[in-house]
C-alpha cells in the first residue's frame, strides 16, 4: 500500500504548552495572594479589584480554564495526531483556537477583577464572554472531528473517546447553564431562578469537574503514561468499561453539592445514588494506570515525568474516593460548607491536574526541542518540593474542616451552642497560614520548573517540520464475520460522539425535567414577594463583590442551625433569585436569615471597618461602597429584565421603579442618621444595606401572622 | 410554620431512578459482555496505538 507523508502541527502544541506554563503560573499566585487574605485581609489594599470575592473567581477560572484548558489543548494536539497519523485538519482554525482561548481568558481576568460577573460559580463570565467560549469551543470540535474524519488510523484509541465526550459534554453543559437575560453589554440575569437555579448551576459545577478537570485528563493518562513508560496500558478492555461507566455516572452526581438544602428530596438521593457508583469506574481509571507501570517501576525512579504521572494518578484516586464518601449525607452535613472541601478539590487541582500537566511538560518539551531536560536534578527539587506542598496545604485544610464543622454543631449541656461563629473564624486562622505556605511551596516548584523549562528551549532547536508516514484508509471498512456492535462506535467517531451525548443527556434530562415542571406546582408563598428595586440594585452589588464565596444563603434543617441563624431555608423563598446565591463554603456565617438582625448603622460600620462590629473577623473592608454612587439608570433595564423572566412586578413598573428606590434609599439614609451616620441617599453601601436587611425577612413575617 | 415541602409531591416521581438505573444497568450489562467475549487481539493492538507511532527522535 502507498504511503502518504504529512508532517504533524507541533507549533500549535508549542504555542499551547507555553501558555499553560504562564496561566499556571498566575492562576495559582492569584491563589496564594487569596489564600493570604483569609489571615491578612488588608492585603487587598482596599481596593475592589484585589479584594478576595473578586480574586477568588478569578483563580479558579483562571486554574481551571486557562491552566488546565491550554494543558488539555496541548495534550489533545500532540496526541490526537499521532494517533491518528495526521496533521491537524486546518491550522487557520488551530490559530483561531489558540488565540480565541487566549483572548477569553484575558477578558475573563478584566472583567472579573472589575466585577463583571453572573455569580454562579466557575460561570462567572458574563454574556458575551459565554458566546465567545461557545465559538471557540465550536472552533476546536471542528478541528478535531475535522482531523478525525482525515485519519489514517481506522480506529480510535480510546483517549479519543475521552476528548470526544469532553468536547460534547462541556458544550451541553456550558449552553444550558448559560442561558441568561442580557440587562446591558456586562450584566445578565440567569433565566433561572432559585431552586432551579441551583440544580442546573450544581449539574454543570459538578461537571465542569468532571468533563474539563477529569475525562479530558484522562485521555492525557491513557496516551501519555503509556507513552512515557513505553508499554501499553494495563488492560484496554478495563479502559472500555471505565469510558462508559464513568460518563454516564458523572452527569448524574450533581445533586450531592446540594445535599440537606431545599432540593427535592429525590433529587439528592438520586446524587448520593450515583456519586457512590463513581466511585467503581474512578478506580478502575486510578488501577489501570498504575497497573500499567507494573514491572517497570525502576523506570519511574529514573524518569522524573512519570514520578509526576504516579502521583497525578495516585492523587485522582485519592479525590475519587474522597468524593463519593463526601456524597454520603452524613458525611456531606459535617463537611459541606468547610474547608474540608477545599482540601478535597485542591487534592484533584494540585495533584491531579497540576502534576499530570507537570508530567507531560517535563517529557514534552525536551521532544519539541529535540534536546535533554536542562536539569533532571532541578525537576526532582520541584517533585519534592511539589509533593510536600500538597500535603501541606490539605493537611491543615482538612484539620481545619474537621474542627470548624465540630465547632458550629458543638451544644453546651444547657442546650446552647457553645461558640459564637467568630470563635470558628479565629480558630481558623494557623490553618489558613499553613495552607498558604503549602500554596506557596507548589508555586515555587512551579517556577522552578518554568525556570528548567526555559533552559531546556534555550538550548534545543525547535523541531518545526516532524514527518510521518501512513496508509491512506481506502475503501469501505471489510468488517469481520463476528463482528460488534461495539466496534461499529470504535470505528466511527460520529457515532461514538452520538451516543456520549445521548448518554449524558439522559442523565440530564432525568435530573431536570421533574424540576422544570415544578415551577407551576409551587404554590406561591404569599409572604414572599419580589425584590424591591433599590434592593434588587443592592444584590447585585452583593453579587458583584462576590460575596457569596464566603457567605451561604442556605439554612440547613440541622438543630445546630436553626439555632444559630433561624428557620431553614424553604425552596419557596428563592423563586425570584435569578441567579440563586446559596453559597458554598461558610468563611463569614450564613446570610440567609440576615435581615432585621442588626440595624442599618451596623451594616454601614461593618462594610466601613468590619472588626470594628465584629473583633477578629477577617472579613476585607469595603470603603469604596461607602463613596461610589449607585448606577440608578440601569434600574430600569433591570426591572424590565426581571419582568421578562416571570417576576411578578406590576403592569409598567419599570417607569415607577426609581421613585420608589429614591424613596426606600431616603428612608434607610435617615435611619442612619439617628445613629449618627450622615451618608447621601444615594450611595451603593445604602443599597446594598436595603437588601441584607431584606434577607429572610419574607419568611419571618409569615412566621408572625402564624403566631398570632 | 406551615410551609411544606412542596417539591416532594410530585405524582409519580420514584419512576425518574428507576429508569436511570435500569439504562445504566442495561447498558453497563451490554459493554461488559462485548469487553469480556471481544477479540484479544483487536484489544491488543488497540492498546498498542500510542506506542507504536513513528519515533523521530
Amino acid at each position: 500500500m502507498e504511503l502518504q507523508k504529512f508532517q504533524y502541527d507541533n507549533k500549535t502544541v508549542k504555542m499551547f504548552a507555553y501558555a499553560t506554563i504562564l496561566w499556571g503560573l498566575v492562576g495559582m499566585l492569584v491563589g496564594l495572594i487569596a489564600a493570604i487574605q483569609l489571615y491578612l485581609p488588608a492585603a487587598n489594599m482596599s481596593l475592589p479589584y484585589t479584594t478576595f470575592g473578586r480574586l477568588r473567581p478569578l483563580h479558579t477560572n483562571a486554574v481551571i480554564f486557562a491552566f488546565v484548558g491550554n494543558g488539555i489543548f496541548m495534550g489533545v494536539y500532540y496526541s490526537l495526531q499521532r494517533l491518528l497519523k495526521a496533521r491537524m485538519f486546518s491550522d487557520l482554525l488551530s490559530k483561531i483556537h489558540f488565540w480565541g482561548w487566549q483572548l477569553i481568558i484575558v477578558l475573563a481576568a478584566a472583567t472579573l477583577i472589575m466585577g463583571k460577573t453572573t455569580g454562579k460559580e466557575y460561570a462567572e463570565l458574563e454574556w458575551p464572554i459565554d458566546i465567545l467560549i461557545t465559538l471557540v469551543w465550536v472552533v476546536f470540535g471542528w478541528n478535531m472531528f475535522g482531523t478525525i474524519i482525515r485519519r489514517r488510523e481506522r480506529h480510535l484509541y480510546v483517549a479519543i473517546w475521552f476528548y470526544i465526550a469532553t468536547f460534547v459534554t462541556v458544550a451541553m453543559l456550558h449552553i444550558v447553564n448559560s442561558i441568561e437575560i442580557p440587562v446591558s453589554f456586562w450584566k445578565s440575569y440567569s433565566w433561572y431562578a432559585g431552586v432551579q437555579d441551583a440544580l442546573v448551576q450544581w449539574w454543570y459545577g459538578h461537571n465542569a469537574v468532571a468533563f474539563f478537570l477529569t475525562t479530558p485528563y484522562l485521555g492525557l493518562m491513557y496516551y501519555f503514561l503509556p507513552k512515557i513508560a513505553q508499554r501499553p496500558v494495563y488492560s484496554y478492555r478495563l479502559s472500555i468499561i471505565h469510558f462508559w461507566a464513568l460518563i454516564f455516572l458523572y452527569i448524574w452526581a450533581g445533586p450531592h453539592h446540594l445535599l440537606y438544602t431545599s432540593v427535592p428530596d429525590w433529587a439528592q438521593s438520586l446524587g448520593v445514588v450515583f456519586s457512590v457508583m463513581l466511585i467503581a469506574p474512578s478506580w478502575g481509571g486510578m488501577i489501570n494506570g498504575l497497573l500499567t507501570l507494573r514491572g517497570a517501576w525502576d523506570r519511574v525512579r529514573d524518569n522524573v515525568g512519570l514520578k509526576f504521572l504516579v502521583v497525578a494518578v495516585t492523587a485522582y484516586g485519592m479525590a475519587t474516593f474522597e468524593g463519593p464518601m463526601l456524597s454520603l449525607k452524613n458525611v456531606n452535613a459535617v463537611a459541606h460548607y468547610t474547608d474540608w472541601i477545599v482540601a478535597h478539590v485542591h487534592v484533584g487541582a494540585l495533584g491531579w491536574n497540576g502534576f499530570m500537566t507537570f508530567g507531560i511538560l517535563y517529557w514534552l518539551i525536551p521532544r519539541l526541542f529535540q534536546t535533554k531536560l536542562y536539569s533532571e536534578k532541578l525537576a526532582n527539587m520541584h517533585f519534592w518540593i511539589g509533593t510536600l506542598g500538597i500535603v501541606l496545604y490539605a493537611v491543615p485544610m482538612y484539620w481545619a474542616g474537621f474542627m470548624q464543622s465540630s465547632m458550629w454543631k458543638d451544644f453546651t449541656p444547657e442546650g446552647q451552642l457553645k461558640w459564637q461563629f467568630m470563635d470558628t473564624v479565629t480558630k481558623m486562622i494557623p490553618f489558613y497560614i499553613a495552607r498558604s505556605v503549602g500554596g506557596a511551596l507548589f508555586l515555587v516548584g512551579a517556577i522552578l520548573m518554568t525556570y528548567n523549562l526555559i533552559k531546556t528551549i534555550k538550548v534545543g532547536t525547535f523541531l518545526e517540520i516532524e514527518e510521518d508516514q501512513a496508509p491512506a484508509l481506502v475503501g469501505e471498512y471489510q468488517s469481520h464475520s463476528k463482528d460488534h456492535w461495539h466496534r461499529w462506535i470504535e470505528r466511527k467517531p460520529i457515532q461514538l460522539m452520538i451516543v456520549s451525548l445521548v448518554v449524558v443527556a439522559i442523565g440530564g434530562l432525568i435530573e431536570f425535567v421533574p424540576v422544570f415542571l415544578v415551577k407551576s406546582n409551587i404554590p406561591t408563598i404569599v409572604s414572599v414577594k419580589p425584590y424591591t428595586p433599590l434592593e434588587l440594585q443592592g444584590r447585585d452589588i452583593y453579587i458583584r463583590e462576590g460575596c457569596y464565596t464566603c457567605h451561604s444563603q442556605m439554612v440547613r434543617p440541622f438543630r445546630s442551625e436553626t439555632a444559630r441563624y433561624g428557620e431553614y431555608s424553604k425552596a419557596g423563598e428563592f423563586v425570584y433569585d435569578h441567579p440563586f446565591q446559596w453559597g458554598s463554603k461558610r468563611t463569614g456565617p450564613d446570610l440567609a436569615r440576615e435581615g432585621g438582625k442588626y440595624p442599618d448603622s451596623w451594616h454601614y460600620n461593618h462594610m466601613l471597618d468590619p472588626t470594628s462590629m465584629s473583633p477578629g473577623s477577617v472579613m476585607p473592608t469595603y470603603p469604596w461602597l461607602l463613596e461610589d454612587q449607585l448606577d440608578a439608570n440601569s434600574t430600569i433595564a433591570k426591572i424590565k429584565a426581571m419582568k421578562r423572566l416571570g417576576v411578578p412586578y406590576p403592569e409598567g413598573y419599570e417607569n415607577n421603579a426609581i421613585k420608589d428606590m429614591e424613596a426606600q434609599a431616603k428612608e434607610i439614609a435617615a435611619n442612619l442618621k439617628k445613629d449618627g451616620i450622615e451618608t447621601l441617599p444615594d450611595r451603593e453601601i445604602v443599597a446594598l444595606i436595603s437588601y441584607l436587611q431584606r434577607l429572610g425577612k419574607d419568611i419571618k413575617a409569615e412566621g408572625l401572622k402564624a403566631q398570632k | 410554620m406551615k410551609f411544606k415541602n412542596y417539591l416532594e409531591s410530585i405524582t409519580g416521581i420514584g419512576i425518574y431512578p428507576l429508569i436511570s438505573l435500569l439504562i445504566f444497568v442495561v447498558f453497563f450489562g451490554l459493554v461488559t459482555f462485548y469487553v469480556i467475549k471481544g477479540n484479544k487481539k483487536h484489544f491488543e493492538k488497540l492498546s498498542n496505538l500510542p506506542i507504536n507511532d513513528n519515533e523521530t527522535n
